[in-house]
């Protein structure tokens, strides 16, 4: 199972805010997709999702031994048994418990009525413990920390039992810690599952200590920017500096992080204080 | 289900003319053979159908309130609160004032496109109304903000309600202010084969989406990614809304506070928000609810008769203002 992009369009009413996107994800890898806040990586989520329409191209899902299908081209309850997302979208779920949510991921599975089949809730049983939360199947979404909620979201995802997971920013509020955690079991998730999981973000540092390929947004490389493709640490070594650098602040690919260009000190005593 | 029951003999019981509860028994058991006939001409002929528009009009406005809620993912939301029952009063008032007739409500009184045509109407009217007020909470995240778009568009619409009472006759004006008030009292037999049936189909219709409704708790954009035709879905509940909202406004007069304050009562009641549950149980207490306020509005005991609304008001609005106060981070949101 992987999934590849041929040429896919991706913009809003005929102007595309990328040029046409080719590239691969592997089953069993956690791709990270990079870009700086604003690159499109949002939207270029959604429209292989299906969540947006594309300006052309193919989204396709290939498992071995069988024809690729283009996932675009299926009807949303096809496509919903396929491809899982999580997105950023915040909803009012006041009296939901975290087994509630996770069970709306059955729903592209289930028959009119809407009933849960045993099938279902072992679907549901193994969504949650793949992301450590099976305590949470009881608890109220509201007395979560951000961290249960994201994990409860994910599994609601995997409940879906998709092909491809595609998360958005999964990580956006989460402190250092819960970051690289989360993205550590989706790795694993990408593994024991044997499905493409591409993930969006902006925290590079995290990105390349737990993912292992990468597609990077240069937003600077031509007129529409360019998507970068590679394993992060070759993405690391130059396109990440590529990218991110800005005037004051470069990617040091030696320790996976961004530093000043010149030490604080240097920085306090310019030549403007003393003149 | 059991105080429901209990309720709805009440409601027979309570009347100009009250009926004594071994009466009512026998009357609902079908051994009636031996009562007085005059007492079976006012069961049947009054209280029954007023008893059964209260459990259409409580069930079908409490499951109207819940699907509001959901489509406007609003606590707030309900037909009245959003002008929908206005936008039914419009149709009821176009198809209605202008005709001579005398009868004691205004889809009774047969107007020019008769009974179905006046139901109809207003079904249209309300539709016309949610539709504009969804269109409105396109752009309109704030829950608060939405309810004072609804709020101008009702006004918008009586106003127009008003041009047309501006020019109808004085008896019509009286009729027509007494309607606003909110009755259970004007249908007649007959009407209960518009009133039920249609009530019934929207309920059931709600009933028939509520699987996918409650993928929409997520958000439309979440729902599309679990497989859920957004568009029809929210095209069903939302004619299931305008058809509930039409047909009891255009028996009962525009009620207030029922479609709002009863879904919140069920969530209570249920601990959970699965739209499967929550149908049929705000359909339940709906019809309970109604019938009690109904009961109370005939002031037992004395002969005066008081407009249902003020009941409901007296019922509902702390309801409101109670959530608003609870959830001051919807305010925000």
């Amino acid at each position: 199972m992987s999934l590849s992009l041929d040429a896919l369009g991706v913009g809003y009413q005929r102007s595309p805010i990328l040029p046409p996107v080719t590239a691969t994800a592997a089953a069993g890898r956690l791709t990270v997709l990079l870009g700086p806040n604003g690159s499109g990586k949002s939207t270029l989520l959604r429209t292989v999702a299906g969540l947006q329409p594309a300006l052309g191209g193919a989204v396709r899902l290939s498992t071995a031994g069988a024809e690729p299908v283009d996932v675009l081209g299926m009807g949303v309850r096809d496509r919903a048994r396929r491809v899982a997302v999580v997105l950023t979208d915040r909803f009012d779920g006041a009296l939901l418990t975290g087994g509630d949510l996770v069970a709306l991921g059955r729903h592209p599975h289930l028959r009119v009525g809407g009933r849960l089949r045993d099938a279902d809730r072992t679907a549901i049983r193994s969504a949650l413990s793949a992301m450590h939360a099976d305590e949470l199947a009881d608890r109220k979404l509201v007395e979560m920390s951000d961290g249960q909620r994201q994990r409860v979201l994910v599994a609601r995802a995997l409940a879906q039992e998709p092909a491809l997971l595609l998360l958005d920013e999964p990580s956006a509020f989460l402190d250092a810690p819960s970051r690289i955690d989360l993205l550590a079991v989706l790795a694993d998730v990408a593994a024991e599952r044997q499905i493409p999981v591409l993930v969006s973000t902006h925290d590079v540092e995290a990105a390349i200590r737990t993912g292992q390929d990468g597609w990077l947004i240069d937003p600077a490389a031509g007129e529409l920017g360019e998507l970068v493709t590679g394993t992060v640490a070759e993405l690391s070594r130059a396109a990440i500096g590529r990218a991110f650098d800005t005037d004051r602040v470069r990617f040091d690919p030696g320790d996976v992080s961004f530093r000043l260009r010149s030490s604080p000190l240097d920085g306090r005593s310019s030549p403007e204080r003393h003149g | 289900m059991v105080g429901l029951l209990a309720a709805f003999g009440w409601a027979l019981a309570v009347g100009s003319e009250p009926v004594p509860w071994p009466v009512i028994w026998q009357y609902l058991t079908g051994r009636s053979a031996q009562a007085d006939p005059g007492t079976l001409v006012l069961l049947t002929d009054f209280h029954l159908p007023r008893a059964l528009t209260a459990v259409a009009a409580g069930a079908g406005l409490a499951v109207a309130g819940l699907l509001m809620q959901t489509l406007f993912a609003n606590p707030l939301a309900d037909p009245y609160i959003l002008g929908v029952s206005s936008g039914a009063s419009l149709g009821v008032a176009v198809s209605v004032l202008g005709t001579g007739s005398a009868a004691a409500t205004f889809a009774a009184s047969v107007g020019w496109l008769g009974q179905w045509g006046t139901t109809t109407a207003a079904m249209l009217g309300a539709l016309a109304v949610l539709a504009l007020v969804l269109l409105a909470g396109r752009w309109v995240r704030s829950v608060v903000s939405l309810l004072v778009v609804g709020v101008m568009i009702g006004a918008v619409v009586g106003a127009m309600v008003s041009v047309l009472l501006a020019f109808a006759a004085p008896a019509q004006i009286q009729r027509y202010v007494m309607w606003s008030l909110g009755s259970l009292d004007g249908t007649s037999g007959a009407d209960m084969w518009v009133l039920l049936p249609v009530t019934a189909a929207g309920i059931l219709l709600a009933q028939a989406v509520s699987p996918s409704l409650n993928v929409m708790l997520m958000g439309e954009r979440y729902a599309a990614s679990m497989g859920v035709p957004v568009r029809w879905v929210r095209t069903a509940a939302m004619v299931a809304t305008a058809a509930i909202s039409g047909v009891v406004t255009a028996y009962c007069g525009p009620i207030a506070f029922l479609g709002i304050a009863v879904p919140h009562l069920a969530r209570v009641v249920a601990g959970r928000s699965d739209l499967r549950l929550l149908v049929p149980l705000s359909a339940l207490l709906g019809a309970a609810v109604c019938l009690v306020c109904g009961v109370v509005a005939t002031l037992p005991g004395t002969d005066g008769v008081l407009p249902l609304n003020v009941v409901t008001a007296v019922l509902g609005a702390p309801v409101v203002i109670a959530l608003l106060i609870r959830s001051r981070t919807l305010v925000g949101s």
